[in-house]
């Protein structure tokens, strides 16, 4: 059961545009003290908007944003977050500690700067400059940022884009060790299984609104999925017509339907098309099935035949599919 | 408010003296025209025989002080903008006005190194004789005459991208300077030039200094520090409206 108590996080009706894109749309969120939440969506899903909404950088063209009950450029509230965002470079000529120094000065109760530097995990290094850092290095010492200010919410924006695992690893130890000491978290992330491993609420985006909210375990019960893969006569617009089939993928003569409900499907397909051969049924990976619910119409098909394609880094990274 | 911005100034500074580029752009530049034009030519022919080594003292001060504002602030703030930063910075309970007073603090200490080593230079090499009412008043005028070229690099630096914000700062800072007498004397530069020159911010920060040195051939102190002053306000003005036009464009 969640904590009951006033949410730190709230977003009520809230869209957004950019000339013509519709960013965020009609979308209601919040956040309580404690959770730990993962925002997940493919590129364009409206993740970097609604953080950047959290943070009062982008007021949207609609609706309410609230952060413990104040607006979210209130210094008030900004005391009380610690956020990493996806920072390009990092000016070069200053060292780690003379960073960490200057961004402890905004907060009014910050750790010591050898505390932060230590519980980063960047004391090695943090009397080297930025421009002399490795990717990993940096994220950590961007998290140290992140963190000097003691804050209640820290909100990680892709924080391990580009980082190989064992810097992932290194990171991820850094974040559970502030949510030992009760810090909430908001991270957005393309890794499923990042997500998974390190958030009690997982909450999908596609096209600026929410399309699931909920624990990992219940979302992972409603998107898994077989694979029922087959060459058949039958066109890709009848096969994604059956009842049941969530996405349509064509790779030569093989068709590969992802379907939460195998049995019906195949007694269809045999029923249809006589001459099917090379029928096989497998258990679809947690990241096939994340996307065709974040590629397609919610309940509806991605009936491209890119539909249910492009898992790669032999991991879960979801791109964007056809939107 | 002020231990951040103590040590936004602090760190802003060690970021431009860590810079070699940026050293060797604002100190390097205006040093060398002044050894040239003001103390290697000092007394020759080619001036009729007048010691330039002092009113070029002023004027190059000027053009010193002007490139150190340019350029921190439009080159550093499209720079920061760019990469991320800034939005980051923005992100924290950092208080904008910090932001902009710690790098307007940075610049106007690099701009005191930079008078302070002409000033040197034309003692050591030129003759120059300064009070120390004098040297106050010339150093003091230049920082604070800084300024407005601060808020003129701000917008630059909201308007203009990573890359093209150099050159953008060239194609200003270069020609103005010229027109506005801090290379050659205004009164003797072209008629169509000078009708130019004399509305722009340069040629009134070169007149101060020229003023404190008692080199002016027609000293305005008022006139120029109002004319500083309204630029400042054009500029900052600018300066918010490049800013709000980048904020609207942030996607993501």
């Amino acid at each position: 059961m969640r904590n009951p108590t006033t949410p730190i996080a709230e977003l009520t009706g809230i869209s957004h545009r950019f000339g013509a894109t519709v960013a965020l749309d009609q979308l209601d969120f919040s956040l309580r003290a404690g959770e730990v939440v993962a925002l997940l969506g493919p590129n364009g899903a409206g993740k970097t908007t609604l953080v950047r909404v959290l943070m009062g950088l982008i007021r949207p063209s609609e609706g309410r944003a609230r952060m413990w009950g104040l607006p979210p450029a209130d210094p008030a509230a900004r005391r009380r977050v610690g956020v990493m965002l996806q920072v390009a470079r990092v000016p070069d000529t200053l060292t780690v500690r003379e960073h960490v120094h200057l961004f402890s000065s905004y907060y009014g109760t910050p750790v010591s700067v050898d505390d932060t530097l230590t519980a980063a995990g960047v004391a090695e290094f943090a009397n080297r400059r930025f421009g002399q850092l490795s990717g990993g290095q940096r994220q950590r010492a961007l998290f140290a940022l992140a963190i000097c200010g003691r804050p209640d919410l820290l909100v990680l924006d892709e924080p391990t884009v580009g980082l190989d695992v064992e810097a992932r690893g290194a990171f991820w130890s850094g974040v559970r060790g502030m949510i030992a000491r009760g810090c909430s978290i908001l991270l957005t992330t393309h890794y499923l299984e990042e997500a998974d491993a390190i958030a009690d609420r997982l909450v999908i985006l596609r096209q600026g609104k929410v399309i699931r909210d909920g624990a990992p375990q219940a979302i992972k019960r409603q998107i898994a999925a077989r694979k029922v893969t087959c060459t058949t006569s039958l066109e890709p617009h009848s096969l994604g017509a059956i009842y049941g089939v969530r996405s349509v993928a064509v790779a030569g003569d093989a068709v590969t339907l992802l379907t939460d409900d195998a049995e019906r499907v195949v007694r269809e397909l045999l029923a249809r098309d006589p001459g099917l051969r090379n029928l096989e049924v497998t258990g679809a990976r947690l990241d096939e099935a994340f996307l065709t619910l974040t590629g397609g119409q919610p309940g509806a098909l991605p009936l491209s035949p890119r539909g249910a394609t492009s898992s790669t880094e032999g991991g879960s990274r979801v791109e964007a599919v056809g939107a | 408010m002020w231990k951040p911005l103590a040590l936004e100034t602090r760190y802003e500074l060690l970021k431009l003296v860590r810079l070699p580029v940026f050293a060797i752009m604002t100190l390097l530049f205006p040093l060398a025209f002044y050894l040239m034009f003001g103390v290697a030519l000092a007394g020759s022919r080619a001036t009729g025989g007048r010691n330039l080594a002092l009113p070029l003292l002023g004027t190059y001060g000027a053009f010193g002080v002007i490139g150190v504002a340019l350029f921190s602030f439009g080159v550093g703030v499209a720079v920061e903008r760019a990469q991320g930063w800034l939005l980051l910075k923005r992100a924290t309970p950092m208080r904008p006005l910090v932001y902009v007073l710690g790098k307007v603090g940075a610049s106007m200490a690099f701009c005191g190194l930079v008078v302070v080593t002409l000033v040197l230079c034309g003692t050591m090499f030129a003759g120059v004789r300064l009070t120390p009412q004098q040297l106050v008043a010339l150093v003091g005028s230049l920082m604070l005459g800084s300024i407005p070229f601060c808020a003129l690099g701000l917008a630059v630096g909201f308007a203009a991208g990573p890359n093209s914000a150099p050159a953008l700062v060239n194609v200003i800072h270069l020609p103005a300077a010229f027109a506005s007498g801090l290379w050659l004397p205004m009164e003797i530069l072209p008629n169509g030039i000078q009708a130019v020159g004399r509305w722009l911010p340069q040629a009134h920060l070169g007149q101060l200094a020229l003023t404190t040195i008692g080199q002016a051939p027609n000293p305005q102190p008022l006139w120029n520090a109002t004319m500083l002053a309204a630029w400042t306000v054009v500029a900052m003005a600018a300066a918010v409206l490049a800013f709000k036009r980048d904020e609207g464009k942030l996607y993501g």
